[in-house]
């Protein structure tokens, strides 16, 4: 990635999420809200089922730039709004998340911004997600 | 039940000591499905300049949680009611990247109070630091306390 230009697209990354994922990623996160394992308990609290960790769709998002990157230690600012949630099936295929980024700005200090897009089911479930970067000088 | 504004600027108490382990990065890299040999191999993460294994960019969410979501939650005064907690948004700004053998400690502020549309929205800011207090990661979350509409 030594030349990045204003435009450039990361290479996309598809991820299917399952039930199996999200009690790995539970147990790995610590975080262990049963609206991500429980769907009786999800839609008592009036979701559509059993949801993905907004963390763990911002974990893939950031995984989208740190395979693009010589060095994920490159990555300086990075964050997402959570719009909307990523219901997982119960079953073997889980939730398509379809993840996909562009260079958007190449800065005097060094850095770029890198703006992502995160689809599931054909819509948006991240706004606002950016990461700046710190390029090869 | 509205969150009382006057809130805004209060830290809570420095936590304990999180030490960040070789194999507890590798878990977490498993987890998001993340195969970079930069979070789970020392040999490789010693040739790209790091003193041991690196930790994926979201890998402070376990520290954002077990400290900063703690002492949220479990402060009576604040009153935040959790069965109505989403999590708005989520910022990192790093330093450098977690490193394995880091003892980290975080301190959690109260950024801001406001209320839109009957929801509460909170931001949390968390300095995660090394104990002898050097900056290496700050975590800026929203939390949106869903009203009763």
């Amino acid at each position: 990635m030594s030349d990045v230009t204003v435009g450039d697209e990361l290479p996309p990354l598809r991820v299917h999420i399952t039930r199996a994922d999200l009690v790995r990623y539970a147990g790995a996160s610590l975080d262990f809200n049963p609206i991500h394992w429980n769907e009786r308990l999800a839609e008592e609290v009036g979701l559509p089922g059993v949801i993905a960790h907004g963390m763990l769709t911002m974990a893939l998002a950031g995984r989208l730039v740190t395979d693009w990157l010589d060095d994920p230690g490159a990555l300086v600012t990075y964050g997402v709004r959570f719009t909307r949630p990523v219901v997982v099936p119960n079953d073997a295929d889980g939730a398509l998340v379809e993840l996909s980024g562009k260079v958007k700005e190449i800065r005097e200090d060094g850095t770029a911004r890198v703006d992502i897009t995160a689809r599931f089911d054909g819509k948006t479930v991240l706004s606002k997600a950016v990461a700046v970067v710190r390029l090869p000088s | 039940m509205a969150l009382d504004p006057a809130y805004v600027g209060h830290a809570y108490p420095r936590s304990e000591t999180y030490e960040v382990g070789r194999q507890k990065i590798r878990e977490f890299a498993e987890a998001i499905g993340d195969p970079n040999p930069l979070f789970r191999d020392p040999v490789a993460a010693t040739a790209a300049g790091y003193a041991d294994v690196i930790a994926p960019p979201t890998f402070a969410t376990i520290m954002f949680g077990r400290y900063a979501m703690a002492s949220i939650i479990e402060d009576a005064q604040l009153g935040l009611d959790y069965s109505r907690l989403v999590h708005g948004d989520m910022t990192f700004d790093y330093v450098r990247p977690v490193l394995a053998g880091d003892r980290l400690v975080v301190t959690t502020h109260i950024a801001e109070i406001m209320q839109r549309a009957g929801n509460d929205f909170l931001t949390v800011r968390s300095d995660i630091d090394t104990e002898d207090g050097t900056r290496v990661v700050t975590a800026y979350a929203q939390l949106v306390i869903r009203g009763d509409a």
